[in-house]
């Protein structure tokens, strides 16, 4: 009988949203073949442990050392690919975030399985099934894995956490030695200014366009994402031309999203934006040009000037809030 | 300084995307083909880290079918001095078969650094390179969006969410380059003559069948056609009340 193993990723100390996600696809998929879903947390020491069987978790993996505090590539990849070794897994689940996509690779080339990458769906049907967005989520391949063993990616938003409680059943695992010659080490992470939310994670995104003018003008979307608890984010023509950071840029050369809510202000619609966001679940647009293609693939338009309609959006979603 | 760049051939980001007649494979009628954007920023980090060490070499490999000959000659043109080719008719989507024969294709090579993109725009796998480092035992740091050598030891940074990932690290490693980097340079006519000339060897790649089979690809699901609420101020209630009571995502 097989088993799924999730790799679940920390920031300071605590697991991420990414990880209940990765979780819930386990236990799922643990469930579909009659085995147990464990999890595996590599982190420094502290690490709740309940958090996971809250989500869905037969057994939970601590490889706990302060030195594994940041991501460190080598030391993680030896950790994860030694633990999944040692078991019985028809799949690996990680979560597709700048760690887990640096990361599944290597667990997979270590293992010498196949890895399917950012995938939104993992089911089984004869086999592990997933379902990938490619071509800049211009098609989907249905991808059927023929190994015993894999390793699959999930991309953030793609999976709704469920809570599925077991009883908290924890064994420590060695951290690997990190003193070979030939690793990289990983020193810090630098915080930007604005400590903010990621547009790849975000269950909202409030993304901007060349509509606004200019930098100051975001001013209007920073509020609007504050009303509504969401993420800035940013379309490739306002990032080329400065007035905001790369990281915030979503579509085929910035970020792949799938939040619940996103709104497109003052975005046209190209279809290398709109790559970015065909898994997102609810579309909003405001522009002032009915023929905007982002019309076409939004659940809601409202056609008018930015500047008259976003406060007044703002102002009526914290009321609602409130209400 | 002997710099390897594994490129690919990929249709280009802005051609429309057809399911061919069996269900499993793109259609490529029509369908432009170019130099992997990714791959881009690996060649021109390749060729600036070489100007700036004021020798070396710059050797651009890649696997795919005869017409990748064109990609690689692109990269040549840039002012890349070598290239292979590993002639596969059709690669897979498991990208462990390819890390293997590229892997296997840089050994021996004697290479300071081994240069990826972070992914191919076509299967955004997001996997050779690493699996490459891994497969070599070397040290690779993925999606570089800065990147500083000097005196054997490297300096990368990368973006992660709500910040950015310094890692250090020895030469030889592997880098996987993300927009940010540099900006490509486009071949000047000079360079495209010139790439006429330049060496490339083209050879079988033995790729390995891997362990992913397609089941179909299809059209992404069409978005249930959306309204325009309204125009102007005046339709913002009603575009919360949707939100909130339609769509209940408020
Ligand atoms: C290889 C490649 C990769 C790319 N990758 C990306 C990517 O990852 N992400 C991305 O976003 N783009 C990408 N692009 C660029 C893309 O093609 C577009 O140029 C870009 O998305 C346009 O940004 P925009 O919608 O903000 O600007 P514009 O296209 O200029 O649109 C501005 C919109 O604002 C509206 N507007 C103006 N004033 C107002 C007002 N007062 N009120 C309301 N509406 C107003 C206009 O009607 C217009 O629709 C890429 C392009 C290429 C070639
Ligand atoms: N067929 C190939 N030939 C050479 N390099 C490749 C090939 N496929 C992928 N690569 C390299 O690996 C990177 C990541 O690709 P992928 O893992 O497919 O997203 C690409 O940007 C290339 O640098």
């Amino acid at each position: 009988m097989a088993n799924v193993i999730a790799v679940l990723e920390q920031r300071e100390g605590a697991l991420k949203r990414v990880s209940h996600e990765a979780l819930t696809a386990a236990r799922g998929l643990a469930d579909a073949l009659g085995g147990e879903a464990h999890a595996l947390i590599v982190g420094p020491a502290g690490i709740d442990a309940g958090d996971a069987a809250t989500y869905g978790a037969d057994k939970t993996f601590m490889a706990a050392d302060d030195a594994l505090r940041l991501y460190q590539a080598d030391r993680y990849a030896q950790i994860a690919a030694a633990q999944v070794g040692a078991g019985d897994y028809a799949a690996v689940l990680v979560p597709a975030t700048a760690l887990g996509k640096d990361l599944a690779p290597r667990i997979a080339a270590k293992l010498g399985c196949p890895l399917a990458a950012d995938v939104t769906s993992v089911t089984h049907e004869g086999g592990v099934v997933v379902t990938r967005p490619v071509f800049a989520g211009k098609a989907n391949y249905t991808l059927r894995i023929t190994a015993q063993r894999c390793v699959v990616s999930l991309r953030p938003n793609a999976v709704m956490p469920a809570e599925a409680t077991r009883s908290p059943a924890v064994e420590a695992v060695a951290g690997a030695s990190g003193d070979k010659a030939a690793v990289a080490k990983t020193l810090e992470i630098k915080q930007p200014e604005r400590a903010a939310q990621d547009v790849a994670e975000a269950a909202v995104v409030v993304a901007g366009g060349r509509g606004l003018k200019d930098a100051e003008s975001f001013k209007l979307i920073e509020d609007l994402a504050d009303a509504v608890g969401g993420a800035v984010g940013a379309s490739r023509a306002v990032v080329d031309a400065g007035w905001r950071p790369h990281a915030e840029q979503v579509g085929q050369t910035g970020k792949v999203v799938s939040p619940n809510l996103y709104f497109a202000i003052g975005i046209s619609g190209a279809i290398q934006h709109l790559a970015g966001i065909r898994t997102a679940k609810t579309i909003v647009a405001v522009n002032k040009d009915p023929d905007a293609p982002i019309f076409k693939v939004a659940d809601y338009g409202i056609v008018g000037d930015l500047f008259e309609i976003v406060p007044r959006l703002t102002e009526e979603i914290r009321r609602a809030k409130e209400g | 300084m002997k710099i390897a760049v594994c490129i690919k051939r990929v249709p280009d980001s802005e051609a429309r995307i057809k399911v061919a007649a069996d269900g499993k494979a793109i259609d490529e009628t029509g369908v432009k083909f170019v130099l992997n954007p990714y791959d881009e920023y690996a060649v021109e980090e390749a060729l600036k880290l070489k100007e700036g060490a004021g020798a070396g070499e710059v050797v651009v490999v890649s696997i795919g079918p005869d017409a990748a000959q064109e990609t690689i000659r692109t990269a040549l043109a840039m002012g890349a001095d070598t290239g292979v080719l590993l002639k596969a008719d059709a690669v897979g989507l498991d990208p462990l078969p390819v890390a293997k024969v590229l892997a296997a294709e840089l050994k021996d090579g004697g290479y300071d650094l081994v240069l990826f993109g972070k992914m191919a725009i076509d299967d955004s796998s997001h996997g050779v390179g690493p699996m490459v480092a891994e497969l070599l035992g070397l040290p690779c740091v993925s999606a570089v969006a800065h990147l500083e050598i000097s005196d054997r030891t490297g300096k990368a940074e990368r973006e992660i969410e709500g910040g950015v990932e310094v890692v250090e690290f020895g030469l030889p490693a592997v880098i996987t380059a993300d927009k940010g980097l540099n900006e490509p340079r486009y071949p000047a006519l000079r360079g495209i003559m010139m790439a006429k000339k330049k060496p490339l060897e083209v050879k079988d790649a033995a790729l390995e069948p891997g362990g992913i089979e397609v089941v179909r690809l299809s059209p992404p699901a069409e978005r249930k056609a959306g309204r325009i609420v309204g125009e102007g101020p005046d339709a913002v209630s009603a575009l919360v009340e949707a939100l909130r009571n339609e769509a209940k995502v408020l």
